[in-house]
């Protein structure tokens, strides 16, 4: 390839405002960060309890998402059936979805007077909403989409091959699955698990509206920080501060070769 | 795992989203530009924050002053009198501000951010429950059952405040399922069953005909809100905001607060 010349400048100006966006708010974000108290911010019971709820329902939503995603993803790359592109449709919506409507929805259908969670309720006493469950199922459920769109990538796009010659072998389509097809997609099945764990960790509309907002049990970062900005900004200004380094932390691990490249 | 491997991975994940995001641009250039062609012939107009509280009543009151006041414009953003608190702090370009709680404003004429304000309406906190009272709430002492699901508003919000005032009042130690942002969410997930009884705003039984059931509190236990409004420091249309607010102090603004069930100031 030619050594590129200038870029044009109207990319480069345009290219520059693009930059801007994603920089100033960060940049913002750091200037008004009391970094003098920081420690004793982040030490507060409310950001405690909040750090601690975030990782448990955000992580458990990642394995949630993987357990059912993963067969998900499967089924729609492998399985020819009526209604599969609607399917896929439908199991992207989430990304697309206004995270509240998410939770007005799950409410309906989950909630003690919903479709399925009224039932629920008077068979096992179980109510969603409200609890650390509701806030897991609402990370699930925005997350999920985020793993089965990067496996059924890996899978549709995988050399089919090494599966038939494990069935021609004599391994069932289970033991194909486990032992050959999952081992193959690894990167990409880690690439969608980081993915879904990230956005669950950010998740904040579907929680708010379908588990509420209750400190310990269901107040996650985001909420603490919603509920802050108002009456307590620096803790606020400290919770974001924690999950924008949480947040470079996953990029880093998952775009290190863009900070590698030097061309 | 390989970052290559990873970044392509990303990249059809990306180009995915491309693809939908494309459509949706596109869905809204169409909307948008409709819109534009049927745009309003109003010459100037009024930003109002309002508290959460106000909706229906204020909606009531942007049809009513429109009508009155045809070359304007009203627009109204409702959201919880602590968040547009902080909005106006940040510079929202609000000519208006109208809360539930004398707190916020207060912090704001210290800060200069608004004129003096005046109150133009107060409201009652009071119990309530789906209908039906599916819980069995019969009293304040109940919001104690764990076993009871139970909402207040977030402290930060002033029916959060009212509610712990309240609480506080009648001494008793609520156990407490959901901190809800703003007193509508409240009010909207007590009235669809999801929770057996919550501290809301007299003025929201109004807005959740038939479906909220009020359960009466003990005798000398009582909060009453205060709604104070003001004319915001940097509006480049204080006329028009003067204005906005005499509406809301004249005979016809008071009947309309009073018909969504406002006390007098």
């Amino acid at each position: 390839m030619k050594a590129l010349r200038r870029p044009p400048w109207v990319l480069t100006v345009l290219a520059t405002i693009g930059a801007a966006l994603f920089v100033l708010p960060l940049v913002g974000l750091l200037g008004v960060t009391p970094w003098s108290d920081l420690t004793s911010l982040l030490a507060d019971d409310v950001v405690v309890e909040a750090l601690r709820l975030s990782l448990i329902t955000s992580v458990a939503a990642a394995v949630c998402a993987t357990v059912l995603g993963v067969p998900l993803a499967w089924i729609l790359s492998r399985i020819d059936f009526r209604g599969r592109s609607l399917l896929r449709a439908i199991v992207t919506l989430p990304m697309v979805l206004p995270p509240v409507v998410a939770g007005a929805a799950l409410l309906f259908a989950l909630g003690r007077r919903g479709v399925v969670g009224e039932p629920l309720a008077d068979a096992t006493g179980l109510v969603l909403p409200f609890s650390t469950w509701g806030v897991i199922i609402a990370n699930t459920f925005v997350a999920m989409p985020f793993l089965v769109i990067t496996v059924e990538g890996a899978l549709s796009s995988l050399d089919g091959r090494h599966e038939q010659a494990a069935a021609s072998l004599g391994a069932s389509p289970l033991v194909v699955f486990w032992r050959v097809t999952l081992p193959m997609i690894k990167p990409s099945l880690w690439a969608g698990i980081v993915l879904a764990w990230a956005r669950a960790l950010g998740e904040f509309g579907a929680t708010i509206t379908f588990a509420g907002n209750l400190q310990g049990r269901t107040q996650t970062l985001p909420l603490a920080v919603f509920v802050s900005l108002d009456s307590n900004r620096d803790a606020a200004i400290a919770i974001s501060l924690l999950m924008v380094v949480v947040s470079i932390a996953v990029l880093v691990v998952l775009r290190g070769r863009w900070w590698g490249r030097t061309s | 795992m390989r970052p290559c491997e990873v970044g392509s991975t990303l990249h059809y994940v990306y180009r995915r989203m491309a693809r939908i995001a494309t459509a949706l641009a596109s869905a809204a250039v169409v909307i948008l530009s409709v819109t534009a062609c049927g745009g309003s012939d109003s010459d100037e107009s009024v930003l109002v924050l309002a508290a959460a509280s106000l909706s229906d009543a204020f909606a009531t009151m942007e049809t009513e002053f429109e009508a009155a006041n045809p070359r304007l414009d009203v627009e109204i953003s409702f959201g919880g009198s602590s968040a547009l608190q902080v909005q106006v702090e940040e510079g929202a370009p609000a000519d208006v501000v109208a809360f539930a709680d004398t707190a916020q404003i207060n912090a704001l004429v210290e800060g200069g951010f608004v004129g003096s304000p005046t109150v133009f309406a107060t409201n009652s906190l009071v119990l309530v429950t789906p209908a039906g009272n599916p819980g069995g709430v019969v009293s304040l002492d109940d919001l104690a059952d764990p076993d009871l699901l139970v909402g207040v508003c977030a402290p930060q919000v002033p029916c959060g405040r009212y509610a712990s005032e309240l609480l506080d009042q009648a001494g008793v130690e609520a156990s407490l399922d959901t901190e809800e942002p703003d007193v509508r969410s409240l009010a909207a997930k007590v009235a669809a069953g999801e929770l057996d009884a919550g501290l809301v705003y007299g003025t929201d039984v109004d807005a959740f005909p038939g479906e909220l059931a009020v359960v009466p509190l003990p005798d000398g236990v009582d909060v009453r809100a205060e709604y104070p409004i003001a004319v915001v420091t940097e509006s480049s249309v204080t006329d028009n905001a003067d204005r906005f607010i005499d509406f809301v102090n004249s005979a016809e603004g008071q009947s309309i607060l009073a018909d969504a069930g406002f006390g007098e100031r």
